[in-house]
C-alpha cells in the first residue's frame, strides 16, 4: 500500500513538473495575460468602448475599430491623442510611448468613456 | 396669482362657449386630431383643444401663425435602419407643402447631416429649397459639429449667430431662441450650453414682458430624459431659471428621434421625431442607436411637428404627425355647424 502511494506520488510529481516546464516554455502566456505586446484592440460598438479599460505595455499600439452603425471618435481628455471621426469599420491607432493612465471619450457622445493604462 | 389664473380659466371656457362648436363637434374635431398629440398652453394653463377647431378661426386674426419643426435628417446616413434618408426628408417636405396653411417658417432642430460633409449639407439644401416655407432656422446637432468644431455648419447656417451658433428672433410677438448644446462636450457628460451662452441668454431675455410667449429650441433635450444615453443637458437648469417668469414657454428639441413631452408649470417640453430613423425608447435596447423597423412601418415612426400659435390665447398648439398615417388622413370637419 505504502509502496503504491509512493509510486503514484512520484509519478504525479513528475507529470506536474513536466507540465510546468511545458508551460514555462510556451510563448503565448505572459505575466499579465495579454497577447503579443505590440498591439491591442478596442472595439467600438453599441456606444461602448470594449474593453472599457485596456492595459498595455509601454510601446504598444492600441487600435480602435468602429463596429457601430453610428460614427464615433476616440479623444484623450488630456490632449494626448485625437482620432478623426470614425464611421463604421474605420480605425484609429495610437502608439503609447510613455507609461501612465490615459482617459479618453467620444466627443460626439461624451457619455462614452474609456481608459488606456500603459505600464 | 390665483385670481389671475381664475380669469384665464374663465376666459378659456368663455371662448369654447362662443365659437359655435358644440360638444359633439368638439369631439369630432378631437378624433380628427387623434393621431397626433394635441395640447395648448394658455397663459400657463394646459387645456386640450382640437387642432381642427383652431384652424376654423377666422383668418383675419392677423397675428396667428404656424411653423413646422423638423429634426434629425442625418443626410449621409445609409445603414439598414433607413438606406435613403434623403427620400424620407423629401417626404417630410412634401407633407409640409401639402398643408392647408403655409407655415411662416421651418425650424430644424439639428443633426442636419450625418458626418458634417459638404456634400451632405448640399443635398439637404437641395431638398429644403423645395419647401413652401422659404425661411428656415437651424441649430446644430452633434453630427453637424464634426468638421473643425462646427465650422462648416456656421458658415452655411450660422449667419448672424453668436458663439457656436446661438441667436434669437421675434415673430408676431413670439420670442424664439435658438440654443446650441452640442459644442465642447465634456467627457462623461450630456449636452452643454456653457457659461458664455447662458450669460447671453440671460441678457437676451432681460426686460421682455412676462406675457411674451417664449420658444426655446435646441438639439439635445433641455430636460433630463435618460442620462445613461446622454439624453439631457447638464446646465439647462440655469437656462430654464431665466424663463421661469414668463407666462408661456415652449421648449422644442430633437436628438432622441421620438416624441416625448412634459409640462412643468408654465413650461412645455417637446421632442420631435426624426425624418431619418427612429431610436429605441429609453433603456429598451443596448444603446441609443438607429432602430430597425419593418420597411412598411418606417414612415409611421418618422415625422414632423406642426406648431400653431394663437394670439388670442397666446398659446401654441403642437401637433406631431408621422410621414404616413396608420388610418386614413382626416379631412377638415364641418365648421362650427355642430353635430349631425
Amino acid at each position: 500500500m505504502k509502496r503504491n502511494s509512493f509510486w503514484v506520488a512520484s509519478l504525479t510529481a513528475s507529470v506536474i513538473i513536466a507540465i510546468v516546464l511545458l508551460v514555462a516554455g510556451s510563448s503565448t502566456v505572459t505575466a499579465n495575460d495579454q497577447p503579443s505586446a505590440a498591439n491591442a484592440e478596442v472595439k467600438i460598438d453599441n456606444f461602448v468602448f470594449g474593453p472599457q479599460t485596456i492595459t498595455v505595455p509601454v510601446g504598444a499600439t492600441v487600435t480602435w475599430t468602429n463596429k457601430d452603425d453610428i460614427p464615433h471618435t476616440s479623444v484623450s481628455t488630456e490632449g494626448v491623442f485625437k482620432s478623426k471621426v470614425l464611421d463604421t469599420d474605420e480605425k484609429f491607432s495610437y502608439k503609447f510611448e510613455k507609461a501612465g493612465t490615459y482617459p479618453y471619450y467620444c466627443t460626439i457622445h461624451p457619455k462614452m468613456t474609456g481608459k488606456v493604462v500603459v505600464q | 396669482m390665483a385670481d389671475k389664473n381664475k380669469d384665464l380659466i374663465d376666459q378659456t371656457l368663455q371662448d369654447l362657449n362662443n365659437d359655435g362648436v358644440d360638444r359633439r363637434g368638439f369631439l369630432k374635431c378631437m378624433a380628427w386630431a387623434g393621431t397626433g398629440l394635441v395640447w395648448t398652453m394658455s397663459g400657463g394653463i394646459p387645456s386640450s383643444r382640437a387642432f381642427a377647431k383652431t384652424a376654423h378661426r377666422s383668418g383675419g386674426k392677423g397675428s396667428d401663425f404656424t411653423f413646422v419643426q423638423i429634426s434629425d435628417s442625418h443626410i449621409g446616413f445609409n445603414k439598414p435602419a433607413n438606406p435613403d434618408v434623403t427620400a424620407t426628408l423629401q417626404t417630410a417636405i412634401n407633407k409640409i407643402n401639402a398643408m392647408p396653411h403655409k407655415p411662416d417658417f421651418i425650424i430644424h432642430t439639428g443633426d442636419l447631416s450625418q458626418l458634417s460633409k459638404p456634400s451632405e449639407f448640399d443635398t439637404l439644401d437641395q431638398v429644403l429649397k423645395g419647401a413652401s416655407a422659404k425661411q428656415i432656422y437651424f441649430v446644430p446637432g452633434e453630427h453637424d459639429m464634426l468638421s473643425d468644431n462646427g465650422e462648416q455648419f456656421l458658415q452655411r447656417y450660422g449667419k448672424g449667430t453668436k458663439g457656436s451658433g446661438w441667436y434669437s428672433f421675434d415673430q408676431k410677438g413670439v420670442h424664439f431662441v435658438g440654443l446650441v448644446n452640442v459644442a465642447n462636450l465634456k467627457a462623461g457628460g450630456m449636452g452643454s450650453l456653457g457659461h458664455e451662452q447662458l450669460e447671453w441668454l440671460e441678457d437676451d431675455l432681460k426686460g421682455r414682458s412676462a406675457s411674451t410667449p417664449i420658444v426655446l429650441f435646441a438639439h439635445i433635450p433641455l430636460w433630463t430624459i435618460y442620462p445613461d444615453w446622454g439624453w439631457g443637458t447638464d446646465d439647462s437648469e440655469q437656462a430654464l431659471s431665466y424663463v421661469k417668469r414668463f407666462g408661456s414657454v415652449t421648449v422644442l428639441n430633437g436628438h432622441i428621434h421620438q416624441i416625448m413631452q412634459k409640462v412643468e408649470g408654465k413650461v412645455s417640453f417637446h421632442t420631435a421625431m426624426s425624418t431619418a430613423f427612429p431610436q429605441p425608447a429609453p433603456g429598451t435596447a443596448p444603446s441609443a442607436g438607429p432602430m430597425k423597423v419593418p420597411a412598411d412601418q418606417l414612415q409611421k415612426v418618422l415625422g414632423i411637428t406642426d406648431v400653431n400659435y394663437l394670439v388670442s390665447g397666446r398659446s401654441l398648439a403642437v401637433v406631431d404627425s408621422p410621414l404616413a398615417n396608420s388610418e386614413s388622413s382626416a379631412s377638415g370637419n364641418g365648421s362650427g355647424s355642430g353635430g349631425r
